[in-house]
């Protein structure tokens, strides 16, 4: 490493240092908040001042790692990989919320998924994904006797 | 010798056909649901409880006692299989298990995890068979410090073992301690870090973290880098058996492992996941191959899974002789036992010795059966490894999202998943470990009620920590593993200067 490459601070380094910083006012705030304190011994905002305290001494740390070596350099990423892999995540979210039930989540999370893998038969693994989250949702409702989120597909079951 | 009349006795129970028939169905029932991944025992026991309601008591607990070792194997072969494991206790399996599982081991893998289970398991049932009233005496002694110091050391060792650096280590364990943090206060109801959150009262639930981190997080990070180096799933080479010298360096680590797992499981405060630490980080000291380690070095599967059977026994002796559960598992097994109106505890040994006896007897049994259901069927589990990679991952996200919403179909706790997923994502690239932060969600909580605890006994006095000579030990050796990587550091490092 050239030394003009040592002086330039290690980005990554520095956001993890810093969100660590926010985390600690975040704790530190919301156990500066607790009213109530214990009768003996120590009360419910001790540990979190600890927590604030270790958060803070490492945000510490990682600015100085941040000066000195970095962190290590990961590899190329695919975004869009990870992409369609949040979008089927979204879209479980969206069906939990809005009540389209479990087998439509999970055939939209198993297609998507399957993308991001670099599949391209969309219609097959739409298909796979829905026998799977028909035989998970018979197998709780019918053998388990257990609910998973219900939508229009399920009262058909 | 009384243990030993009423042992017989619990098996004259237990080995009547229609009692066996109930632990075969258990035990293949709880691998068939353990092996999904995702879920772990604890949620295994959690699915297959509404099965043993139609049962007698003493019938459905000896299915119960199936279920919990079937789900424990299952637990274990997809976390070898597919790094995803169901709970904090398959941590340290996945580790070595899924290597070596993907140096084309697989097989061997899953067999030593089987034997494995099997030796610690039936070690630590005699165990729990003839030294229960003495080890919950020994528990009993206990103090809060003690146990707030020997969590302070599993904190210590998780963080600083694993990963490359310490500071990333202690920085996964202390974000899992502010996650911990979140939820009611039990001692004085106020919410702490909920923001007005109904979902968060209850605090973070550990299954939501793990699967987030593991397996959304894992299939996210192969997503990433699917296309730049596409992950060859090497097929299983050569006998799915062990060899000689797997076999040479697997029984004593499974000695060590259940001499772990057994003490510390029966403690009032043990689990399953400080042995199985403690176990990996000794046999990677003792191998002698520790070069392997964190390549797949099979000591690394065979330590922890037996010292995860063997305090899944000893979890039972505080859970049967005080009615205290310290694991998840162990908290629905105790709602299991409510449900017929049995409480666990000292009584219900007087009261009702056949079924706490034919209990016993039938974790015999079901640890045997295991061993000769599961062996055979080795090669179809390792043929899950088979299923191509897109479907795979699919498969293992619709899993993850299965075990999320069936534990609380909340828009908090998808969204917590999704979180705790690219969490997972973020810290794979920049080399975080993630089991600290797991461990620091479910010791953080646990250590601070044993601090609380410590200071009312004691009015406020910290010194009660270094009076006493176990926290004492404990703690000491807690600075001395903590100091231990900065020091060796800075002497390489002046080494490194001196050349």
């Amino acid at each position: 490493m050239s030394l003009l490459a040592k002086r330039r601070a290690d980005k990554r380094a520095l956001v993890v240092g810093l969100t660590l910083f926010v985390f600690a006012a975040l704790v530190w705030r919301d156990a500066a908040a607790q009213t109530l304190s214990a009768t003996y011994g120590i009360g419910p905002a001790a540990m979190p001042y600890v927590v604030a305290g270790a958060l803070a001494a490492l945000g510490l740390g990682h600015i100085v790692v941040a000066f000195r070596d970095g962190l290590p350099v990961p590899e190329h990423a695919d975004g869009i990989a990870i992409g369609w892999i949040a979008f089927g995540l979204v879209a479980l979210l969206l069906c939990i919320a809005f009540g389209a039930g479990f087998i439509l989540a999970t055939t939209i999370l198993f297609a998507v998924t399957s993308r991001a893998f670099g599949r391209r038969a969309l219609l097959v693994d739409a298909t796979i994904g829905f026998g799977l989250g028909v035989a998970i949702h018979l197998l709780f409702s019918k053998l388990l006797t257990l609910s998973l989120p219900a939508g229009p597909l399920e009262h058909l079951f | 010798m009384d243990s030993f009349v009423s042992l017989g006795q619990g098996f004259l129970v237990a080995l009547e056909p229609s009692k066996l028939l109930f632990a075969a169905v258990g035990v293949l029932l709880g691998t068939a649901v353990g092996v999904l991944p995702g879920i772990g025992p604890a949620l295994t026991v959690a699915l297959l409880l509404p099965v043993t309601f139609k049962l007698d008591p003493t019938g459905s607990l000896i299915m119960f006692a199936g279920i919990y070792y079937g789900g424990m194997y299952g637990g274990s072969t997809t976390a070898i299989l597919i790094n995803a494991p169901g709970e904090s206790a398959s941590v340290a399996t996945a580790i070595e298990g899924n290597k070596m599982a993907k140096a084309g081991r697989g097989g061997p893998a899953l067999a030593t995890s089987a034997i494995g289970s099997f030796v610690a398991g039936t070690i630590a049932t005699i165990g729990l068979a003839f030294l229960a009233p003495w080890l919950v005496e020994l528990a009993v002694n206990f103090g809060p410090w003690d146990y707030f110091a020997l969590m302070v050391l599993a904190f210590v060792t998780v963080s600083a073992t694993f990963g490359d650096s310490p500071l990333r280590g202690l920085t996964s364990l202390t974000i899992g301690l502010m996650l911990g943090l979140v939820g009611i206060d039990k001692l004085t109801g106020q919410a702490r870090m909920a923001f007005g959150v109904p979902e968060f009262f209850d605090g973070i639930e550990v299954t939501t973290l793990a699967v987030g981190l593991f397996a959304v997080g894992e299939a996210l990070y192969v997503a990433s880098r699917f296309k730049s180096n596409p992950e060859e799933i090497v097929p299983i080479k050569g006998s799915l058996w062990m060899t000689r010298e797997d076999w040479r360096r697997s029984w004593k680590p499974w000695l060590r492992g259940a001499a772990f797992g057994f003490p510390i499981g029966a403690l009032p405060a043990g689990g399953a996941e400080v042995p199985t630490f403690l176990s990996y980080v000794t046999e990677k000291k003792l191998s002698k191959h520790p070069e392997e380690f964190g390549h797949g070095a099979i000591e690394g599967v065979a330590g922890p899974e037996a010292a995860n059977n063997a305090s899944a026994a000893g979890t039972l002796v505080p859970l049967l002789t005080l009615g205290l559960p310290t694991s998840a598992t162990a908290a629905i097994m105790l709602a299991g036992f409510q449900q017929y109106g049995l409480n666990p505890g000292p009584l219900l040994f007087t009261e009702n010795p056949a079924l706490v006896w034919g209990l016993v007897a039938s974790l015999f049994i079901a640890n045997a059966m295991l061993l000769v259901l599961n062996l055979p069927l080795v090669g179809l589990w390792v043929r899950l490894l088979a299923i191509p990679q897109p479907w795979l991952y699919a498969g293992i996200l619709v899993f993850a999202a299965m075990g999320t919403v069936a534990a609380k179909p909340s828009v908090v706790e998808v969204g917590m998943l999704f979180v705790f997923g690219f969490l997972g994502l973020l810290m794979r690239r920049w080399d975080y470990p993630v089991a600290p932060m797991v461990v620091g969600l479910i010791l953080g909580p646990m250590a601070e009620a044993q601090l609380r605890r410590a200071m009312q006994m004691t009015l406020g006095d910290p010194m009660v920590f270094l009076e006493n000579p176990g926290s004492a030990t404990l703690l000491s050796l807690s600075a001395m593993a903590l100091l231990a990587p900065f020091v060796m550091k800075g002497l390489s490092r002046f080494r490194a200067a001196e050349d």
